[in-house]
């Protein structure tokens, strides 16, 4: 549905993944490890210190700028935003203000008519992370916060949208090609804990603009800005105004809430950051070499492997997915390409999803091997999804992973060999043990035919061919003198 | 001018803390300085800046970092390896 | 290398120091087993930093500051912290949380500020070198003051890392002694790139004094010896000027049309980055603790409040209402506009003369308590300031006596041309001995 009153514009934080922090050498690699065990002086902002730039960030936020069709602008440099908080340890966050790294460029999305769109990009630039907040107590023993600053001085690329969006789910889809060109590039990694960070921008036309900050989840964007939708139009329906505002989103509870705090009235105080020297890098944006994008790549799948663009959309979603679809496929013909997409955009896709397992769990090949069954016919497809569950619940579990023809061996699920007399000898029982279903079909009703059939794959659990089956079916029920 | 009120304004944007028994001293001590800032506005230029150094940065390197001891140490409170901080309410 | 240590139990009447350490010990080089005194605003680990300030009382650094190290490293002792105007923030060291420093010229005078503690030291004869800074004069008013010589090097030959951060673009650490030679000494230690300090440059001190100074051309600007400036004061400058002049020298006179605003670029420049920098003291990671049974706000003003003295939480409201909107464009970016004609004028005036000679002070050291209005406090730092402005070196050497209390020479080159500036000084020093 386009409603062409909804106004959306995203300002996405993706950390940047450096070996070491912006600003100085203490390891990223934090998320397994004790509180303020990856602080130095630096980052710690205790008194005297200052901040050394790291080139990999730069660099790194300069592929993203290149891939996105930015201008670098010529000479950039950091500022600093000011306010207090505990998690920000210098009382303030240097950041770019007045002169970003780059500016301008855009991401390309299937907008929600179907068709591509670009939506403009206002500025991309880069910053430190603060700390971590952890709240704590209660109100009879008192509130007090916990601060870990292991995350204290990661660098972030903010990557900011002009207000272009139009649905939650066009916000949603930015959001995911935004990931999926990060990823690409090698710069992000989507898999981290906390690693994006949304903040969303949304009014109805003629309205105020509300702020939602920071969302921590792909699915959390859609959500809150699907409930903002819905609050505001009630608003509005109530002959209310809405409020230009801050609201926070609260993930357990789907919802968003006002942030009446201090914090809103914030002037930030910004001026150039004394302590690092400006930035000249327009002349290595030239010397950058991208890799294939998404875009590139889903076009390269529909034109080499065949694949439809819906699957092809699918697998160059994610970059794992896309690199697993092309291992599977390595080196086959045309005809293993489909089979191969539908099931890993379409079965694997949602098994994985269904467990919240990644596709690194999968081994490529056993997979393949899974699907050479299949072409070859030794298994049906409902067998398929059967043997693909079991792989993927024994990875769950930490066991061992069986080959394919193993389980299949193990269960039985070969399909029955084509045995004509078989098959007849199981649909006469199963004629004969339903005989309403007889009676239904000589009345012309065609859905008797299916639930005949059913049975009769059910008698074979499963492993009998269906096309042959049907086939049969039809062919014996016309003995019966029924009309067809 | 810059009355009372611004100075108590400027006073919770720094989250400085001025009580009212030091507002009036405090704003006229302001006012003069303020005052003798107004030579600034005679200032004529650009302000183009001559930069000689630019890009400045360091190899993305992992250096050793502080003990979580060492980091907590000058802290008023601590839990876990946690620093303990009053809660933003 | 061999580690010793030596004993260090000064007489200071003049509270000169926070914290003596007693034992320091001490290995081997160019400073081998010279005590040197640090002002405690350069972080030394191990040994308490306070900034003369409350906020940090108990704050023990985890590692010490770049110009630390190397002093170390050079052999001296570091004999203790010395006592500062809180944060830098001072002409007098008046503003000190933990009493003023007394001048040894006449205990009922100043010291001069902010390096007063380091500047009182050297002066009693307690220590023979320290390190001080300086931001707007805060070396070279203390070292005139109390009669010896402080070094401001070129912004950017001595790293800051290390240096609690007043303003800055302004400041400098700095070697201060008795004698240009000493401080010389002390400089070709400390000077030199630090990776760890992107604002420093790769430019490291290894010079001689030379007393050689024919042909050498002095620029007198008459901002320096116009009104504000004590006649008497200024006679005796011109009196040494006179001295450099029997030497070989050339004068000519100058005027730096700048210095109408500097004093006011300066103060909007340095309060506004102060205000950013000391919003860090929140007694959550150092310093005594703030209350956390309170909430966030609450407990930061309480810890602001009570542990800065008046003139920090002055200058701090100061810098934030020259960055706040509304006024940016009026004080700060004005300010930096200034700037640059401040830095123009001195580039012009370079191209013609090698140094500028003037006082280093308007004034003798005033009694203490003497200016209690802060504005007047601030018209002190007028013939100091410019040199930060514009990041050039400047060095105070004693130049003779006003109602018995020492007056000092201010001698400003070129940027980067600190060996220069030593050398004036060193050829005045030499010839007034004899």
């Amino acid at each position: 549905m386009i409603d062409s009153d909804i106004v959306v514009g995203l300002e996405v934080h993706c950390q940047l993944d450096t070996k070491s922090k912006l600003f100085c050498g203490c390891s990223t690699d934090y998320r397994n490890d004790g509180p303020n065990t990856h602080v130095c002086p630096v980052c710690l902002g205790l008194p005297g210190t200052m901040p050394v730039l790291n080139r990999r960030a730069i660099e790194y936020a300069m592929r993203v700028a290149k891939a996105l069709n930015c201008t670098v602008i010529p000479e950039s440099e950091f500022s600093r935003k000011n306010y207090f908080y505990p998690d920000l340890d210098k009382a303030y966050q240097v950041t770019q203000y007045d002169k970003p790294l780059a500016e301008g460029g855009y991401v390309e999305i299937e907008g929600d008519d179907g068709k591509e769109r670009k939506i403009q990009l206002t500025r991309i630039h880069v910053e430190e992370d603060p700390g971590r907040l952890v709240h704590m107590g209660n109100a009879e023993r008192g509130r007090y916060s916990l601060v870990d600053y292991n995350r204290a001085g990661i660098p972030l690329i903010e990557i900011v949208s002009e207000p272009e969006m139009r649905s939650p789910k066009e916000a949603r889809k930015f959001l995911n090609k935004l990931r999926a060109t990060l990823e690409y590039l090698g710069v992000f990694d989507p898999e981290k804990e906390g690693s994006l960070r949304v903040d969303a921008n949304i009014s109805l036309r003629g309205s105020e603009r509300v702020e939602i900050k920071n969302i921590t989840s792909y699915k959390g964007v859609e959500r809150a800005l699907t409930f903002e939708v819905t609050r505001q139009k009630n608003q509005l329906r109530r002959g209310l105004k809405v409020d230009r505002e801050t609201r926070h989103y609260l993930e357990a509870r789907g919802i968003t809430q006002s942030a009446r705090s201090k914090e809103q009235e914030n002037d930030y105080r910004y001026f150039p950051e004394p302590d690092l020297r400006p930035l000249r890098v327009q002349s290595w944006v030239k010397d950058i070499v991208l890799p294939e994008l998404p875009d590139a790549r889903r076009e390269r799948f529909v034109r080499q492997y065949g694949c439809s663009l819906n699957h092809a959309r699918t697998l160059t979603g994610e970059l794992k997915m896309a690199n697993f679809f092309e291992a599977v496929v390595a080196g086959e013909k045309t005809g293993l390409c489909t089979l191969a997409a539908t099931w890993i955009a379409d079965t694997l896709a949602g098994e994985l999803n269904y467990r919240s397992m990644g596709i690194d769990a999968v081994d490529a090949k056993k997979f393949t091997g899974l699907l050479d069954l299949l072409k070859a016919g030794t298994i049906t497809d409902k067998s398929g999804v059967e043997v693909l569950r079991v792989m993927l619940d024994e990875r769950l579990k930490g066991e061992t992973v069986e080959t394919p023809e193993a389980i299949v061996s193990r269960l039985n699920l070969a399909k029955t060999t084509d045995d004509e007399d078989a098959y007849i000898a199981v649909i006469s029982e199963v004629i004969d043990e339903n005989p309403k279903a007889l009676e239904d079909y000589k009345a012309g009703k065609r859905g008797a035919i299916n639930f005949l059939v059913g049975q009769a794959m059910k008698k074979t659990r499963g492993r009998a061919d269906p096309d042959m089956l049907n086939r049969l079916m039809i062919a014996i029920l016309d003995k019966y003198g029924a009309v067809t | 001018m810059v009355t009372e009120k611004d100075v108590e304004h400027i006073g919770e944007l720094a989250d400085i803390g001025i009580d009212t028994a030091e507002l009036a001293t405090f704003t006229g001590q302001f006012n003069a300085i303020v005052e003798y800032f107004d030579v600034l506005d005679r200032v004529q230029g650009d302000g183009a800046v001559a930069r000689d150094l630019y890009n400045v940065l360091r190899d993305d390197i992992v250096e050793p970092s502080l003990s979580q001891d060492e980091a907590t140490r000058n802290a008023g409170a601590q839990e876990d390896g946690f620093i303990k901080a009053p809660r933003v309410m | 290398m061999a580690v010793h240590t030596i004993s260090f139990e000064p007489d200071d009447r003049y509270n000169a120091f926070l914290k003596v350490c007693a034992k320091p010990s001490h290995g081997e080089g160019k400073l081998t087993g010279i005590a040197v005194a640090v002002k405690d605003n350069i972080s030394t680990q191990g040994i308490e930093t306070t900034c003369a300030s409350k906020i940090l009382k108990g704050y023990i650094p985890p590692y010490d500051a770049h110009a630390v190290g190397l002093i170390k490293a050079a052999g001296a002792a570091v004999a203790g912290k010395t006592n500062m105007d809180e944060f830098g923030m001072g002409t007098s060291t008046e503003n000190s949380a933990f009493g003023p420093t007394l001048n040894p010229c006449d205990t009922g005078r100043v010291p001069g500020g902010s390096s007063g503690g380091s500047a009182a030291a050297v002066a009693a004869g307690m220590v023979r070198m320290a390190l001080g800074t300086d931001t707007g004069g805060s070396i070279r008013c203390p070292a005139a003051f109390c009669g010896i010589v402080g070094l401001k090097p070129s912004y950017g030959r001595v790293s800051r890392y290390g240096l609690i951060a007043y303003a800055n673009s302004l400041e400098t650490i700095g070697p201060m002694a008795k004698n240009v030679a000493d401080v010389s000494l002390l400089m070709s230690v400390i000077a030199g790139h630090d990776r760890k300090d992107t604002t420093s440059y790769n430019k490291p001190y290894a010079h001689a004094p030379s007393a050689d100074i024919k042909g050498l051309r002095i620029g007198i600007p008459e901002e320096y010896f116009g009104k504000g400036v004590d006649p008497e004061v200024a006679s005796v400058v011109r009196k040494a000027i006179g001295r450099l002049e029997e030497l070989g020298a050339v004068t000519v006179p100058c005027s730096i049309p700048s210095m109408e605003y500097a004093l006011a670029a300066y103060y909007v420049i340095c309060t506004s980055e102060a205000s950013s920098n000391l919003a860090r003291f929140d007694g959550v990671r150092y310093g005594p603790a703030a209350d956390t049974k309170k909430s966030w706000h609450a407990a930061y003003q309480d810890v602001r409040k009570q542990g800065f003295g008046p003139e920090v939480r002055r200058r701090i409201m100061l810098g934030t209402f020259a960055l706040s909107s509304g006024y940016y464009g009026k004080y700060y970016a004005k300010a930096q506009i200034a700037r640059e004609n401040v830095r123009k004028d001195f580039t012009r005036l370079f191209s013609d003369v090698d140094v500028l000679c003037g006082p280093t002070m308007p004034t003798i050291a005033f009694k203490l308590g003497e200016k209690s209005d802060p504005l007047s406090m601030y018209l002190s730092d007028i013939l100091t300031v410019p040199v930060n402005l514009a990041g050039i070196p400047a060095i105070s050497v004693p130049c003779g006596k006003v109602q018995g209390m020492p007056v000092g020479l201010q001698v400003m080159g070129r940027q980067f041309e600190d060996e220069r500036v030593i050398d004036v000084a060193y050829a005045y020093e030499q010839a007034v001995k004899q």
